[in-house]
Formats: structure tokens, C-alpha cells, sequence
């Protein structure tokens, strides 16, 4: 057992294998990650970050290298092994919120729940404990289309804790948000790291936003060029 | 995932396109409709027919005249009434006197009519319209004949060819007196050839309209003018009509218990011993049994054919479920896209989509089944029968729905559970 929550080991990510326009986008990344830490990957796009985080978020598997998620095999696992493992282990927040249309904010943060069989009455109270949390408690009955961009990434983030998961994954959550609401959430992911100590991975772009976290992975052309651990962050 | 999710959630998006849903229903409406109102209508007539049988009694057998295939009659199939029976050819009483005394224990009687047409009775002011039959005493037995007050014509009236008369009690309210004070009355009637006769009243018997007088749209405007049937001695009737001694039709009454259908045979074969030498006719026997069956066989063969076309159009709509269950899914690829992220399994994906695709068609079936029992109800009234929807049918109906979402929803359900995640997310 890995005393990492993220342990990966000399990742390599290709595309179109054994084509004439095979593509190595991830030349080799090894990345450790321990409990409670908050990580910024920044990188320009192109770089492989994209490719990095679908990997990290158990949305796809690595061509080779290993991966171990919270002490579970991420390279090794099967589809339906993965649906689980991102089930439990892994909190999405999305740059364009992704909430379910036509689904109140309420329904929106039990849905991870609902996946994971929890009972509609655990379900339910756990939604409206989160929805508090983020602040949102007094819109848990609106439409995602009755709510502004920061309540909706606030009811997206709340939707990501409802597993209670390993690692959050945040994907440029800011980038829809005026800069504003875009500190509101920043400030609602710090407060989730030093309240209640989540391992938080924000991929970014901004190098504003992740000089904020503890530690800055810097990726350029599918590899890693800088990997700075800041002194006292919090 | 719960099935009572994956319900909300299919109503929450279809009420989302409530136009585009309900065009895609439409299909599945049309098809469950016609079917329903299609079998109300059938089964209506069907009871409408088995009704009228029951009424005319089922275990009657028709014995009927029927020309004798010649070289004419293959060359034009028409075999009926080709030629006119003389009256060597006819039925005669000792025919029938002879079937009934060889065959007493499966027969009870048979019945023989001559129309005489219709008449009016005059008293005074009042009048009455009649339907005069001559007919036998079997004919009690062949229509489950009841008396009010009174007796029917009898063996004696027949030999003696009296002036005798039955009526209903129409007749007696028509004259301002009871089916009582008519009995021993004399009756003067005018004849439709203009001749007058009296006739004395024997029996009354109570007037209503059948299903059969209702179907052949007997049913006058006033009480006054309508028509009822009087029944007079056959004999008396012959003298009257001029009509040959015998008859093209008898209606042979069978016992309880005893197989008509087989009885028809016995029948057959014994009254076309008379006919052996006659070049012309021969006897031809229905049984009321098998005319029963056979309008069942028929009915059976039209279900079939609305079933086969029914499931035609079931299969359109099914295909244009099929279609919208397509475009909904590529719609919705980044909410698809999503649930992935969010650690549904693919077979959570593929429920909703076909649960989705069921309501479509059950909530379509519904509707479906509105409209043909709507469609049914008219249809049977505008025929004048009473209406009869088939549970069976609704339940099938219901069921096929739910089988033709399940097949056609299947399809893109499927191909939304196997969408790529990181695919999804990103499609814009």
C-alpha cells in the first residue's frame, strides 16, 4: 500500500497506436501525491494536461506506467472497475459546472449517491448537509437554469464531496467565472483543504491561481519541467 | 439507480419536448388505437350476431331447397335459386312429419313458415299494423315463443285451416283494451292484395323490439304505426297466398343435449333420400351452430389481419421512437458524459434510456387506447350495436407498448451507455 493517495509511476499516454500519426502525448510522468494536498497542474494547452487529468480522474487508462488511486490499480482496471472507482474515489468540478438539466440542485448532488446505491433517505439528507456547506442551501429546489455561474459551481463542487472521495479534481474552475465568483470558489476549495483536509488537484492554466496551492506541477509537451513544494502555503 | 429515478427523470425530459413527444407517440397512438377500435367494433358484432343466433335459438337447424350441381351451375357458381321450385320439388309436411317420428328422441320439432306479408287491423277509429306468418306449432319451439294470455295455433287449427290469429299486445293497446278482453275477439284485416278477412284471436303474446327488428331498422315513429308480427295457421296462410303445398325452408327444433351439428347430418342424409331422383333439387342443411362458428372463424380471420397490420404500424412507431430516442441521445451526450464522470455504469446509462423509451411508448399506448375505445364507442353506436371494449385487447396493447419501447429503445440506449466519457465531456 502506497502511503500516496496519487502514485504514478513513469505514465506514458499514446494515441493512435501503431498508425503513421501515432501520438505520444504523456512521455513518462511519475507524480506522488500525499493525503491533503492541495496540487496545481499548470500547463498550456497542448501541453497533455487535458490528457494528465483524464488519466488522474480514472477516465481513461495509461498506455503504460502504473497508477494507483487511493491504493486501488487504476492501469489494470476494467471499465465497469473504473465507473466505480470514479464512483467513490474521485470528485469532478467541471470549468462548465456539467450539472444534469431539468434536475434541482438537490438531485443534482445526490446523483454520485444515487450511482453508489445509497438509500433515498441518507441520500437526501447527506445532499442538503453539502448544499448548506457551499452555502446553497437556500436554492436546493432550483433548476440548474434558475442559478447563476458561481451558485452552479458551488452545487458542482457539493455534488463532488457526496462520496466523499479521495481526491477532488477541479478542471480550470474558475475559467467560466468572472473573477469575482471565481475567488468565491477558490476560497471555498481552501476552506475544504484546511477545514476538512481534502486532497485537492486543480488543473489550471492561470499561474495567479496556482501560486495559491501548496505545490505547482508545471507540464510542457507531455512532461514535467517544474515541480515546486512552497513553504508554510497555508 | 432506482426504476422510480429513471421514471421522473424520463417524464422530467419528455415534458422538457412535449411536442417532439408527442409526435413521436403518434405512431404508437395510431397503431394501439385502430387495433382497440377495431376489435371493439368486431367484438360488438360478434355479440350483436351471437345475440340475434341466441334469439332465433342455437340449437335450430335450417333445412333448406338447393339446386342440384349441373353443367349450368358450373359454369355460373351461382348456385342459389337458379331455377324456381315447382311443387314437386318442395319440403312437404310428410317429409317432415317422417324425419320428426324416426328421429323422436333428438327432435322436438320443426317449424315451417309462409309469409303472407303484411295487413292492418281495423276497429272502428283504431288500427293496428301487422306482419302475418303462417306458421305450425313448431314454431313455439324453434323461438322460444312465449304467451301471455291465451294459446298458440295448434295441430287442429292447421288440419282445419282456421281463422284464427295470434297478436301481440300492442295490438290490444292500439284498440284501448287488454290482452285479455282481445282473446275470443274478432279481428277484421285488410290484407296487403286489398282481400278482407276475420280472424278470431287466440293468444297474445308480448311485443318487443329484437336485436333483429332494431338491425333491419324496423322501428317506426310512433307506437301506433309499428309494425308486430301476427302468426295465423301455414294452412290458412297457403289458402290465402295461393301458395304451392310445401316449403323451400323448415327450422328443425333439436333436443337439449343432443349435437346439433351432428344431428345435421342425420338430417341431411334422410331428407335427401327424397331427392335422390330429383334432377334439379336437393336438401341442404344448416346448423345454427356452426353459422356461430363459422362467424367466429371469420372474425378470427379479420383480428388477424388487423393484428398484422397493426403490428405494422407498431413497428413504424416503434422505428420513430427508435429515431427520436437517437437525437435525444446525441443531445444529451455531455449529460451522458457527465453521469460517466460522476461513476455511472454503463448499464445504469442503458436503463434510463430504455426506460425512457418505454414511457414514451406506454404513455403513446395509453393514448393509444383512449382513442380506439372513443373510436370504438362511436364506431358501434353508429352501427347500433352496443359497444364492447376488449380488456384483452387494452392489456395486450399495453404490453406490446412496453415490448416495442424496450426493443426499439434498446438500440440507442446501448449505444449512449458505450459513449467514450472524455468523448462526451468534451462534445459540445
Amino acid at each position: 500500500m502506497s502511503e500516496y493517495i496519487i502514485d504514478m509511476q513513469d505514465i506514458v499516454k499514446k494515441f493512435f497506436i501503431g498508425e503513421p500519426n501515432e501520438l505520444t502525448v504523456l512521455k513518462g510522468l511519475t507524480i506522488q501525491v500525499p493525503e491533503h494536498q492541495f496540487v496545481a497542474v499548470v500547463g498550456e494547452s497542448g501541453s497533455g494536461k487535458s490528457t494528465l487529468m483524464n488519466i488522474i480522474g480514472a477516465l481513461d487508462r495509461p498506455t503504460s506506467g502504473s497508477y494507483t488511486l487511493d491504493g486501488v490499480d487504476i492501469a489494470r482496471a476494467s471499465d465497469s472497475e473504473l465507473s466505480h472507482i470514479r464512483n467513490q474515489k474521485v470528485g469532478f468540478v467541471f470549468q462548465n459546472f456539467n450539472l444534469i438539466p431539468r434536475t434541482s440542485a438537490l438531485k443534482n448532488v445526490e446523483l454520485p449517491m444515487l450511482y453508489a446505491g445509497v438509500s433515498p433517505r441518507r441520500r437526501t439528507e447527506r445532499a442538503k448537509a453539502l448544499l448548506e456547506m457551499v452555502g446553497m442551501g437556500e436554492r436546493m429546489k432550483h433548476m440548474p437554469n434558475e442559478l447563476s455561474g458561481g451558485q452552479k459551481q458551488r452545487v458542482a463542487i457539493a455534488r463532488a464531496l457526496a462520496n466523499d472521495p479521495a481526491i477532488l479534481l477541479a478542471d480550470e474552475p474558475t475559467g467560466a467565472l468572472d473573477s469575482e465568483t471565481g475567488r468565491l470558489v477558490m476560497d471555498l476549495f481552501h476552506r475544504l483543504h484546511d477545514e476538512q483536509g481534502k486532497t485537492i488537484v486543480l488543473i489550471t492554466h492561470n499561474d495567479q491561481l496556482a501560486e495559491e496551492t501548496e505545490r505547482l506541477i508545471r507540464i510542457s509537451d507531455g512532461a514535467i519541467v517544474d515541480d515546486v513544494m512552497k513553504v508554510a502555503a497555508s | 439507480m432506482n426504476l422510480r429515478e429513471n421514471i421522473r427523470l424520463a417524464l422530467s425530459s419528455l415534458l422538457a419536448n412535449k411536442m417532439r413527444a408527442l409526435l413521436t407517440m403518434l405512431g404508437i397512438i395510431i397503431g394501439i388505437g385502430a387495433v382497440i377500435g377495431i376489435v371493439t367494433v368486431g367484438d360488438s358484432l360478434t355479440y350483436a350476431f351471437t345475440s340475434t343466433m341466441a334469439d332465433m335459438g342455437v340449437g335450430n337447424i335450417i333445412v333448406g331447397l338447393q339446386q342440384k350441381e349441373n353443367e349450368l351451375t358450373q359454369i355460373t357458381p351461382v348456385t342459389y335459386s337458379m331455377a324456381t321450385p315447382t311443387a314437386d320439388d318442395l319440403m312437404t309436411t310428410e317429409m317432415l312429419d317422417q324425419l320428426q317420428e324416426t328421429y323422436p328422441e333428438q327432435m322436438l320439432a320443426y317449424s315451417v313458415t309462409e309469409a303472407v306479408g303484411s295487413g292492418q287491423a281495423r276497429d272502428g277509429r283504431q288500427y293496428a299494423n301487422l306482419s302475418i306468418s303462417g306458421v305450425n306449432p313448431g314454431y313455439v319451439d324453434a323461438n322460444d315463443f312465449e304467451l301471455l294470455t291465451g294459446r298458440f295455433i295448434n295441430e287442429s287449427d292447421l288440419e282445419r285451416g282456421r281463422n284464427v290469429i295470434v297478436v301481440t299486445d300492442r295490438v290490444a293497446e292500439n284498440c284501448n283494451t287488454t290482452p285479455d278482453e282481445l282473446l275470443g275477439k274478432q279481428l277484421r284485416v285488410t290484407l296487403q292484395d286489398g282481400n278482407v278477412q276475420n280472424f278470431t284471436v287466440i293468444g297474445v303474446y308480448e311485443y318487443e323490439a329484437s336485436t333483429m327488428t332494431a338491425m333491419m331498422g324496423g322501428v317506426s315513429a310512433s307506437d301506433q304505426d309499428t309494425t308486430t308480427g301476427a302468426y295465423i295457421p301455414v294452412t290458412t296462410a297457403k289458402k290465402l297466398t295461393g301458395g304451392e303445398d310445401g316449403f323451400e325452408m323448415a327450422t328443425v327444433v333439436v333436443r337439449e343435449g343432443v349435437d346439433s351439428a351432428i344431428f345435421a347430418s342425420t338430417v341431411h342424409t334422410f331428407l335427401n333420400v327424397f331427392y335422390q331422383n330429383n334432377p334439379d333439387f336437393q336438401c341442404m342443411v344448416i346448423s345454427m351452430d356452426s353459422m356461430i362458428s363459422l362467424m367466429g372463424d371469420m372474425m378470427g380471420t379479420i383480428s388477424l389481419a388487423v393484428a398484422v397490420v397493426a403490428g405494422i404500424s407498431l413497428i413504424v412507431g416503434g422505428i420513430g421512437v427508435m429515431n427520436i430516442m437517437l437525437v435525444s441521445i446525441t443531445e444529451r451526450t455531455r449529460e451522458i458524459g457527465t453521469r460517466k464522470a460522476l461513476g455511472a455504469p454503463n448499464s445504469a446509462i442503458r436503463i434510463q434510456f430504455i426506460v425512457e423509451a418505454v414511457i414514451i411508448c406506454i404513455i403513446g399506448g395509453i393514448l393509444g387506447i383512449v382513442t380506439g375505445v372513443v373510436m370504438g364507442a362511436v364506431g358501434a353506436s353508429l352501427l347500433g350495436y352496443p359497444a364492447v371494449p376488449s380488456v384483452t385487447a387494452i392489456i395486450l396493447a399495453v404490453t406490446f407498448s412496453a415490448i416495442i419501447g424496450i426493443f426499439f429503445g434498446y438500440y440507442p440506449a446501448n449505444k449512449a451507455a458505450k459513449l467514450d466519457p472524455i468523448e462526451a465531456l468534451r462534445y459540445e
